[in-house]
């Protein structure tokens, strides 16, 4: 309306000019002719909003206009004008050696990644019928935020649907190619293995709905029958060439469940058999998976505050930085992610074994070296001297992966008070009723229970499980039905078959096929979180009470604690040693989590960020999820798809100490 | 640029407005002197000036209505709806979910012609920055843009009929198939949403999605269709606790399913090796909709002269190119050209010969028009109405099984006066095309004068002769076809030949699957004019032209009119004649038959074209159009009752509205 009524002046003005040669005398024109040049005034005011606007518009047009009429290979050859002729992409590169398509190829997307669609949904969410909730564009985020999140979230009783809201997963390779647009997850890659004859028919997008545990995806939707299926066609109708798998992030842990569930007979497994691994797979390459688990689900978990785009806080930027609602976002998105079984099965496993206790850690004399770009040629060792003796002058305590306040992160395990938390009396309700409607367990705990939980102090990745536990009882008891965290001692053990275990590797055995190959691929060369600091937050009452003490930060420029978080090498989300110390020591050779000596390989992928904005995410990048554009994984991946070995595509390659970090860990193989 | 122009014409009027006022005064003339300099400087400032006010301020209300637009609630539409026309019914959903039906059997869709979506996987350089798009299906942007470069994408390689070298598009997989073919165009789109809204999802939905441009047999060859189907069903038989599937093909989806069928069952080189009970074990119901069974008569019309009238063939998708005038003919030439490589059109050329289709002098339909029914007269009884329009037609008997005729004449008059010429062994000119049209691939040019006279001295053809002709016409293009279809009625079914492929597609030279519990529905619309037989002259200038043309100038002057603009129509649903689609299911298949042979029940149910009453409606609930009767809410009541659990005598058995079991009768075939 308002726009309407400014120019309904314009419009009275004009019908009053003829009346101006009426008035004979000049005063009365004078002043006629002020009251015209205020009127003109307030006129070309509103002209030149106007006539901003219409430039804008009709230059806007103009440069669409030449964008479109332009040829398509203009940005690439700019490009190349600047930088340099670009290397052929691996797609291009393999076809010149004459690579062929030879092994199907499935690609199990992991968490956030994979687009989820409504199928049946509340009012509210009328209109929005197979329209994509996850993943796509978000415009209903914004549009209608609680709604969202009310869909979005399972039942936190049974982790199924909520009554009356169905969301299923995209299907198809569309399911996870962008993540948003322009964003691309499994495009790259896709597009390359293209360029060498691969097409629907051999490449398939095992999609799933990455909120459920991994189990329930079989009993709702059938996914894990699906897999299968689509497996046996493939290889069926590629004249029996085994598939190659190509799992990402949490589709690692999801297709290592799938293993065992598709080999486990019929009720709980998929009744393939004890050999269907060995006849349907040639090869799982695991890309960046978090095997051992991520320090930063525990973050996300304990506190929603994971500082990453591979959670959800990050696609809600702003919602989220608007300060009146900040926490209380906070909040409603914790209730949400913590409905999300799946979450879970990326708890750090192991316990102390594996990460670390009081006062040793694996990686410990190790800092996050930031690389420069391009010295690819450095040798391993040399660079590795340096580093250390960089880092020799300050041990952390990267074992103590939750501590309350800074001092308590660097003192001496001996040092330390801490107060048993464990069956500490959880106070009364302390949440007024204006919380109610946010549901998240804090509410029950009280202040008691807020308090012996800070008091405790240090918590390693064995008091992690008691930690959640104590903090949210309900959502663990989901947990601890899906999925377990431990580590075996006899792994012949009758309970072992049961399916909570499948997507822990140091829990299950792997399948007998000797002929199978595990690579582990996975970027190094960024600090990824591996330890907090933790404070109490001063206002306790509607928020949540735990917050990473951000003013906790290294003076020293090569810092491996900032913002109350201790980082060490990695991909930005998961530590180099979650992902490579299976394959580097756990699965080696003939061991009991590997009878039947699977080969397997690592192959680590040194971050070069892009050199400039032209590169867009880059083609050598090592980050978690711009990994999958890397050229040189992606020409890996082409090879061993093409049919080469593990041997033939150059077996280990290591820039990071996984091989040295892997003998710390006392682990019985 | 012409845009721009023109709008600065009113802005100069708007200047002079205030020009003449100050010079009425004679006080101040240096004023005005002076003041004129300055508005011509402000003059040319203006001018510009309010050409961008004018473009600001449509954008402003542009974007304020989009704001309203937007802030709109999603139910407002529905609402002005039902404001205008009255509450609406209930979707056919939300009424069976009342009813309490609950998801039973796995559904599985199969596409038609056209209707599903193709996308690029490797091309040429023209189609730089295509990867994985949609060249058929969505928004055919890349049609207008670049012509040339996706009549070559599209194409087939003519001496294959399978990828053309260094191209390759592929069929879109999933439900996006083809729910909807153009935004906002549904195909399968209310369907599914109905089934969902009873429970169905994507676990227990699958959409047989296959390169429609192939031959049957090819889609398993090149993609593995036909297998990744078979698989599909069998998941989904075994992940839904054992109820078997129901199977909906649309259009030529049919034919491809009934080509799947004996697919299915026959042994592995050539079949997909599932055992003789494969469809008895995993499928519960065939729910045909608008089945071209015994082919179209449309299909001769688009091989022939690339004329079908029809949203369904390629034409209709480019009217900006066909409609310019100058490159009319050649535009018709390259999609000739393109859709002549696509071997499934052949699929659809009318099957039975003169037994099914009627001779010079007879035809099963005859005595009987496609009589304009009024909206909303559903509760009509059947023989009334077929009595009245039998009456109106009994005037004009149309000699509906001549389907081509060359002349108005011909087609009126008595076969013993018509003088045919035998045109089959004519000798055909050599190449009258001169140089330029040498890029246009289309067979005429070897034909040349001698062959297209030799045709058009024939003067009648009917079903039987079609198949002669067109190998006349086109030999390398039937060359192909006849490897893939074959056309005829089977003497002798069990004679080992009908083991191979070709003839899997042909309801006529195959035996059903022995599945006594099986359904088999023949649901399509009827009560619109339907393309049945045409009138054809030869184009004048026949040089770089298509030679042949439907005479649209051979017209009744009757209301009821039975030929129109060259074409005799007779009632169906717009493209497939209720013949074609109804035949089988009332009679052919019906009880056990030499071509049904374990006596699989079969339903025939028609269903009446209401056309929507106002524009708010769209394309319509009760339309019995070829492609908006995926939108028919008694169809799909139908098909969600029969998912659910129904058998055919639940859901009301036949329901005809057509003489369609009359006509059966007169069709002399062996059963």
């Amino acid at each position: 309306m308002a726009l309407l009524r400014r120019r309904k002046r314009p419009d009275d003005d004009l019908p009053q000019t003829p009346d101006t040669p009426e008035e004979d005398e000049d005063k009365t024109f004078k002043l006629l002719k002020r009251g015209k040049k205020k009127r003109r005034e307030k006129y070309s005011c509103i002209d030149n909003c106007c006539w901003l606007v219409g430039c804008i518009c009709t230059s806007w047009w103009f440069l669409l206009f030449l964008y479109n009429t332009l040829p398509p290979s203009f940005p690439q050859y700019v490009t190349e004008k600047i930088t340099g002729p670009l290397p052929d992409p691996p797609g291009v590169k393999c076809l010149k050696e004459g690579l062929k398509p030879k092994h199907p190829v499935v690609f199990v997307p992991g968490i956030v990644t994979g687009g989820l669609e409504l199928w049946e949904g509340h009012e509210c969410a009328e209109d929005l019928f197979r329209k994509r909730l996850w993943g796509g564009t978000f415009g209903d985020i914004y549009k209608r935020p609680s709604c969202w999140l009310q869909h979005m979230s399972l039942d936190n009783e049974t982790g199924l649907d909520p009554p009356g809201i169905r969301v299923r997963p995209v299907s198809g390779l569309v399911a996870a190619d962008y993540f948003a647009p322009g964003y691309f997850v499994w495009a790259v890659l896709i597009a390359n293995l293209a360029r060498v004859g691969y097409e629907e028919k051999n490449m398939y997008m095992a999609a799933y709905d990455w909120r459920l545990s991994f189990q329930n995806t079989e009993v709702r939707d059938q996914a894990l029958s699906r897999i299968k299926s689509n497996i046996e066609l493939m290889v069926e109708t590629n004249g029996g060439q085994k598939a190659v798998i190509i799992p990402h992030s949490m589709g690692v842990l999801y297709f290592l469940h799938f293993m065992k569930w598709v080999e486990a007979p019929a009720p709980m497994g998929g009744g393939g058999g004890s050999d269907w691994c060995a006849k349907h797979i040639k090869a799982v390459m695991n890309i960046g998976g978090p095997l051992l688990g991520a320090p930063k689900a525990l973050s996300g978990l304990f506190s929603a505050e994971a500082k990453d785009v591979a959670f959800a806080r990050g696609i809600a930027p702003g919602v989220l930085d608007s300060d009146l609602f900040q926490l209380q976002t906070l909040q409603h998105i914790m209730r949400m992610s913590r409905t999300w079984d799946s979450t879970m099965s990326m708890i750090p496993k192991g316990g102390e074994t594996i990460w670390g206790g009081l006062d040793w850690s694996p990686e410990e004399g190790y800092l996050p070296f930031q690389r420069k770009p391009a010295n690819l040629t450095t040798s391993r060792c040399s660079h590795n001297d340096s580093d250390t003796k960089r880092c020799d002058t300050r041990r952390i305590n990267y074992g103590r992966l939750i501590s309350f306040g800074r001092h308590v992160a660097e003192l001496h395990s001996s040092d330390i008070d801490r107060v048993e938390f464990r069956g500490a009396v959880k106070g009364k309700n302390h949440a007024n009723s204006s919380c109610r409607d946010v549901w998240t367990e804090y509410h029950n705990m009280g202040i008691c229970g807020i308090q012996a939980i800070a008091e405790y102090k240090s918590y390693t990745a064995g008091d992690l499980l008691d930690l959640l536990e104590f903090v949210a009882p309900k959502m663990m008891e989901r947990g601890t039905a899906h999925y377990s965290h431990g580590l075996a001692d006899n792994l012949d053990d009758p309970k072992y078959a049961h399916y909570k275990y499948w997507a822990n590797p140091l829990e299950t055995k792997l399948p007998k096929a000797p002929d199978m190959e595990i690579f582990s691929m996975y970027g190094v060369g960024i600090p990824t979180e591996r330890a907090y600091v933790y404070r109490l937050t001063p206002a306790a009452e509607c928020y949540i009470p735990f917050q990473i003490d951000n003013t906790a930060g290294d003076t020293d420029e090569h810092v491996c604690l900032k913002d109350g978080v201790y980082t060490v090498d990695g991909d930005e989300t998961v530590p180099a040693l979650s992902a490579g110390f299976m394959c580097a020591k756990g699965w080696r050779g003939k061991t009991r989590f590997n009878p039947s000596g699977i080969k397997t390989y690592v192959r680590e992928y040194d971050h070069n960020p892009p050199s400039n904005f032209l590169e867009g995410r880059g083609t050598q990048s090592g980050a978690h999820v711009d990994i999958m554009g890397n050229f040189q994984l992606i020409e890996d991946v082409i090879r061993v798809a093409a049919g080469a070995s593990g041997e033939q595509v150059g077996g280990d390659r290591v820039y990071t100490d996984i091989f040295k970090w892997s003998k710390r860990i006392n682990l019985k193989l | 640029m012409a845009v721009i122009r023109r709008r600065k014409q009113p802005e100069d009027e708007v200047q002079q407005h205030p020009d003449p006022n100050p010079d009425e005064d004679d006080d101040k003339e240096e004023k005005a002197s002076k003041k004129s300099g300055k508005k011509n400087k402000s003059k040319n400032y203006s001018c510009l000036d309010n050409c961008c006010w004018f473009v600001g301020c449509v954008c402003s209300v542009w974007w304020l209505l989009l704001f309203l637009y937007n802030a709109m609630p999603a139910s407002f539409p529905q609402f002005v709806t039902e404001a205008i026309t009255g509450p609406m019914p209930d979707p056919p959903g939300v009424k069976c979910l009342k009813e309490g039906l609950k998801v039973k059997h796995p559904v599985v869709f199969v596409p038609g012609i056209v209707t599903g979506g193709l996308e690029l996987w490797e091309g040429h350089q023209c189609m730089d920055g295509l990867f994985r798009k949609r060249l058929w299906g969505g928004t055919f942007g890349e049609v207008y843009k670049r012509p040339s470069c996706w009549v070559q994408h599209m194409s087939l390689d003519n001496k294959t009929g399978m990828d053309p070298p260094g191209i390759r598009v592929r069929p879109v997989s999933g439900l996006v198939a083809a729910d909807y073919f153009a935004p906002g165009y549904f195909v399968w789109a209310v369907l599914i949403a109905n089934l969902a809204r009873v429970g169905y999802e994507e676990k227990n939905m699958y959409m047989a999605a296959y390169d429609w441009r192939l031959a049957f047999q090819n889609t398993e060859v090149r993609d593995q269709s036909l297998s990744r189907i078979k698989s599909n069903i069998e998941l989904m038989v075994s992940t839904n606790g054992g109820n078997k599937a129901v199977v909906i093909p649309h259009s030529m989806g049919v034919i491809y399913f009934l080509h799947f069928m004996k697919w299915v069952e026959a042994p592995a080189p050539m079949g997909g090796g599932g055992g003789p009970d494969w469809c008895a074990k995993h499928i519960k119901a065939v729910i045909n909709i608008g089945g071209p069974f015994l082919g179209v008569p449309k299909a001769v019309a688009g091989l022939f002269s690339a004329e079908a009238k029809d949203i369904a063939s390629a034409r209709a998708l480019a009217p900006g190119v066909l409609d310019s005038d100058l490159f009319q003919i050649q535009t018709l030439q390259h999609i000739m050209r393109m859709s002549r490589t696509w071997d499934s059109t052949m699929s659809m050329i009318p099957k039975g010969g003169d037994t099914i289709w009627g001779g010079l002098d007879w035809s099963p339909e005859e005595g009987y028009c496609p009589s304009k029914r009024k909206p909303g007269k559903n509760d009509t009884e059947i023989s009334t109405q077929n009595e009245s329009t039998s009456q109106e037609c009994e005037a004009t008997r149309a000699n509906y099984g001549r389907i081509v005729s060359f002349g108005r004449d011909v087609a009126d008059a008595p076969s013993s006066e018509i003088e045919r010429i035998e045109f089959r062994g004519a000798v055909k000119g050599h190449n009258v095309a001169n140089n330029t049209c040498r890029d246009v691939w289309t067979e005429y040019h070897d034909m040349g004068f001698g062959g297209i006279k030799a045709v058009a001295e024939y003067k009648v053809y009917t079903a039987g002769e079609i198949v002669d002709m067109l190998e006349f016409v086109a030999p390398k293009m039937m060359e192909r076809g006849s490897a893939h279809f074959s056309y005829g009625v089977a003497e002798n079914l069990d004679d080992p030949k009908y083991g191979h492929y070709k003839y899997w597609s042909n309801p006529l030279e195959t035996k059903l699957p022995n599945a006594p519990d099986m359904e088999i529905y023949s649901m399509y619309g009827v009560g619109i004019p339907t393309e049945r037989a045409y009138i054809y002259k030869l184009t004048p200038a026949a040089e770089c032209y298509i030679p042949f043309q439907i005479d649209t100038s051979a017209k009744d002057q009757n209301k009821d009119c039975c030929l129109k603009d060259g074409v005799y129509t007779v009632d169906g649903d717009e493209t497939v004649p209720a013949l074609s689609a109804g035949y089988m299911c009332a009679k052919g298949w019906r009880g056990k038959t030499r071509f049904n042979p374990s006596g699989i029940k079969t339903y025939v149910r028609e269903y009446d074209h209401n056309p929507p009453s106002n524009f708010l409606e769209g394309r319509g609930t009760l339309s019995g159009a070829h492609v908006d009767i995926m939108g028919n809410f008694q169809l799909i009541e139908d098909v969600i009752r029969v998912a659910a659990g129904a058998t055919g005598e639940e859901v009301g058995g036949d329901q005809v509205y057509t003489g369609i079991f009359d006509w059966s009768e007169k069709i002399k075939l062996k059963l």
